[in-house]
């Protein structure tokens, strides 16, 4: 088989799985490991399409997706997962400041402790509202802010919706920065010992390592999407607040359940974070109703620090609320 | 009698072009050692990182970039103002055109080393030529600034030629290194000062001056628009490009008549920049401080009178006096009050005040382009919530303070030199006395004084 129609093959059976993965018959991630066990080449078996239609693939169609679909570099990686478009879904109700989701991304991609792709904030929307934590990682946009004013084609829109940084291109003029209004990048700003320039095994998906000078955001782990994995900050979350899936596919999930997108938007009013601007994100929050965790729960475990910043900023919100 | 006087005023300077007084090199090398500071300090910032600036993730420029506006600013100002004189063939604009295209000049070569400095990763500048992406204002302010910088580069030296090559045939009986001698000879560039050579020299510089007056005013327009493109409050706003224009015409005004000032006391020129220059560049800068409050009004009043919680935000920290709140009263007091006062009314209006007032106009301008920058980048629509507290403001470090420093030594280096070089006025020019000139096809007589 040449090399290109291993790819197709590839392809093919990365769409299948991911099918399977997200119909929820299957469920987990481990499972097409325990079918791949299993696989003989004749062997049928059935799958939930998400249409709702019972069909029977070929077992051996089914294969441990890694292997298959290696992480790009270079120029490669500036094409998306074909047939993807990545979304996100936070149930700002089941968010209690945990920080599980920073820590677990800072750990992931080798980042200092101020260095924050993922960040919580705390927002307060009218005067009789009590406040809600606001976990916000890259949205993502459609229309994104940053790529249009990338002067040297350093950050870039895939098909599959996610925004990536090629770090080994960034100039770091920071104007990507200032331009997104959601200030979801950061700039690394000093020498540490994880960075490294024009490393062999970088590539804009795992974004490890990063580079000094050069600017770095969420980056919607698409290398774990690859593996079937879910990102850093689902699977760190002790709550389960934050759903990750692809929009095509109708399906996200938190790694515990899996639910639709349109209907989870639908039922919930899932709303996009100043959608006014017109940037169009591919992150979504579920509104804080009947929330799980009373606002305070999520003081607890922070340094003093962090907690008189957190009331200085309820104070800025309280004072736009007029009270 | 025109040409006596020239001699005159040649004879006056030339001292200074041979060998300048003590404190030229006393001031010379307080500049090298505020420049070698800033060397110090940019090496600094090469090995260690931006970090050891005031800069973080939301002020994510700081002092560097409003030296950057400053300064082209400055520079646009210089071009702008010496190409309209030269158009509309002002004869008694003469004698300060050289110093207006010298600041314009000086300026346009180390501002843009400021935004150099907000660059990460200097090694990899050429990527802005091998990927270029035209939709990134980034891409519009290079092709802008070099373009000006060319313009620039050439008007310059048209206005130089009749005085270089003068000063080629003077420098023979002249107390000078020979390496200067040959230089004048080659940059005279055969220049003999025959009918026709003038001619040609007048026309083009035309042409330049009329090329020049569009390219500043967009290069800078474009430079508000890397600003007024970004989706963030106070800077998404339509006023930003003539609002920048007017503001460098300002400021452009106000260092004319501070250089004029320095000029005729160092180089003991009373006679040419007499008080007059004083008084209409004075009005000059009152009718810009009008038109600089109005703009700043507009665009203060509109904010302010319908406010979204993100820029009502950014204006209670612009007007609170624990943060910026003395900086933005100051803005008002220096850049709209003091002209008034001491322009407007006649009582205090002497020489001595109204360079007075451009100082402060200056250093007006300055806080105003901090408080368009550093304040709007304080306050993004999420309030930041980073654990480091050197996030929420943006104080600038040693590093920034020394290589400011460094700026304006190397600009008052540059000027030392370039007017060591050339003569301060451009004594050719100014001997033209009445001749004919062609504007729009029309036939004009220039008037002697």
């Amino acid at each position: 088989m040449s090399d290109k129609d291993k790819q197709k093959q590839d392809r093919r059976n990365f769409l299948k799985n991911g099918l399977l993965l997200s119909a929820g018959v299957l469920g987990g991630v481990g499972i097409s490991e325990k079918l791949m066990a299993s696989a003989t080449v004749s062997e049928k078996v059935k799958v939930l399409t998400t249409d709702g239609k019972l069909i029977e693939v070929d077992k051996s169609s089914i294969y441990n997706t890694p292997a298959c679909t290696p992480v790009p570099k270079g120029e490669d990686a500036r094409k998306g997962i074909p047939g993807r478009k990545f979304v996100m879904v936070i149930d700002l109700a089941k968010c209690a400041n945990a920080r599980k989701c920073i820590e677990g991304c800072q750990e992931g991609h080798n980042l200092a402790p101020n260095q924050e792709w993922m960040s919580v904030n705390s927002l307060k929307d009218n005067q009789y509202a009590e406040p809600y934590w606001f976990p916000k990682p890259c949205y993502h946009c459609d229309n994104p802010s940053c790529v249009k004013v990338c002067p040297v084609g350093a950050t870039f829109k895939r098909t599959d919706g996610v925004v990536l940084v090629d770090v080994d291109r960034c100039i770091g003029c920071k104007f990507c920065i200032s331009a997104c209004p959601y200030s979801a990048r950061i700039f690394n700003w000093g020498p540490r010992d994880v960075y490294e320039a024009n490393s062999p095994d970088y590539s804009p998906e795992t974004s490890v390592p990063g580079q000094e000078g050069t600017v770095g955001k969420c980056d919607f782990c698409p290398d774990r999407s690859r593996e079937g994995k879910l990102p850093y900050c689902v699977i760190s979350c002790p709550m389960g607040a934050i759903y990750f899936g692809d929009a095509h596919e109708d399906a996200i999930t938190n790694g515990e359940e899996t639910v639709r997108l349109a209907e989870t938007i639908e039922n919930k009013a899932g709303y996009q974070y100043m959608r006014n601007l017109g940037t169009r994100p591919s992150v979504y929050y579920l509104p804080p109703v009947n929330k799980s965790f009373p606002y305070e729960r999520g003081l607890e475990n922070l340094n003093e620090e962090q907690k008189a910043r957190y009331e200085e900023v309820l104070n800025i919100e309280n004072k736009q609320n007029g009270n | 009698m025109e040409t006596k006087k020239s001699t005159d005023l040649f004879l006056r300077l030339r001292p200074h072009m041979e060998k300048p007084s003590k404190d030229w090199y006393v001031l010379f090398l307080t500049c090298a050692l505020l420049l070698s500071w800033g060397f110090y300090a940019f090496y600094r910032q090469f090995t260690d990182g931006h970090g050891i600036t005031g800069m973080r993730d939301n002020v994510v420029w700081g002092v560097y970039i409003v030296n950057f506006i400053y300064l082209l600013g400055l520079s646009y100002a210089g071009a702008l103002i010496s190409a309209i004189f030269h158009l509309a063939r002002i004869e008694w604009g003469k004698p300060f055109i050289r110093i207006l295209e010298l600041f314009s000049f000086i300026c346009l070569i180390i501002g843009p080393i400021y935004i150099l400095l907000c660059i990460g990763k200097l090694d990899r500048l050429l990527y802005l030529f091998m990927y270029p992406r035209l939709q990134s204002p980034i891409t519009w302010d290079i092709i802008a600034i070099m373009t000006d910088l060319v313009f620039c580069t050439v008007y310059l030296y048209m206005t130089f030629i009749k005085d270089i090559a003068k000063m080629s045939i003077a420098s023979e009986t002249m107390n000078m290194s020979n390496w200067r001698k040959k230089l004048y000879k080659i940059m005279a560039f055969g220049f003999t000062g025959t009918k026709q050579q003038i001619s040609y020299l007048d026309k083009a510089m035309d042409i330049m001056a009329s090329i020049i007056i569009p390219t500043v005013i967009v290069a800078y327009s474009l430079l508000a628009w890397l600003f007024g493109m970004n989706l963030r409050p106070g800077w998404n706003s339509t006023i930003f490009a003539p609002y920048f224009v007017l503001t460098a015409a300002f400021s452009g005004v106000a260092l004319l008549i501070i250089l004029l000032w320095i000029s005729r006391n160092l180089f003991k020129i009373k006679d040419i920049f007499t008080d007059k220059y004083f008084y209409i560049l004075g009005y000059g800068l009152l009718l810009l401080s009008f038109i600089f409050g109005y703009f700043t009004f507009s665009e203060y009043i509109t904010t302010w009178y319908n406010t979204q919680h993100a820029t009502s935000t950014l204006l209670d920290k612009v007007q609170d006096f624990d943060q910026y709140g003395y900086m933005y009263l100051a803005t008002w007091i220096f850049a709209t009050a003091l002209p008034i006062i001491f322009i407007g009314f006649p009582w205090f209006r002497k020489p001595k005040t109204i360079v007075f007032t451009a100082v402060f106009v200056l250093l007006a301008l300055y806080m105003n382009r901090y408080l368009i920058m550093v304040p709007v980048l304080e306050t993004p629509y999420l309030t930041i919530v980073n654990p480091d507290p050197a996030y929420y403001n943006y104080i600038p470090t040693w590093v920034e303070y020394a290589l400011s420093a460094a700026g304006i030594a190397a600009a008052v280096m540059l000027f030392m030199l370039l007017t060591k070089f050339v003569p301060i006025l451009p004594l050719e020019e100014m001997k033209e006395g009445k001749r004919k000139i062609k504007i729009f096809g029309i036939t004009l007589e220039t008037h002697e004084k």
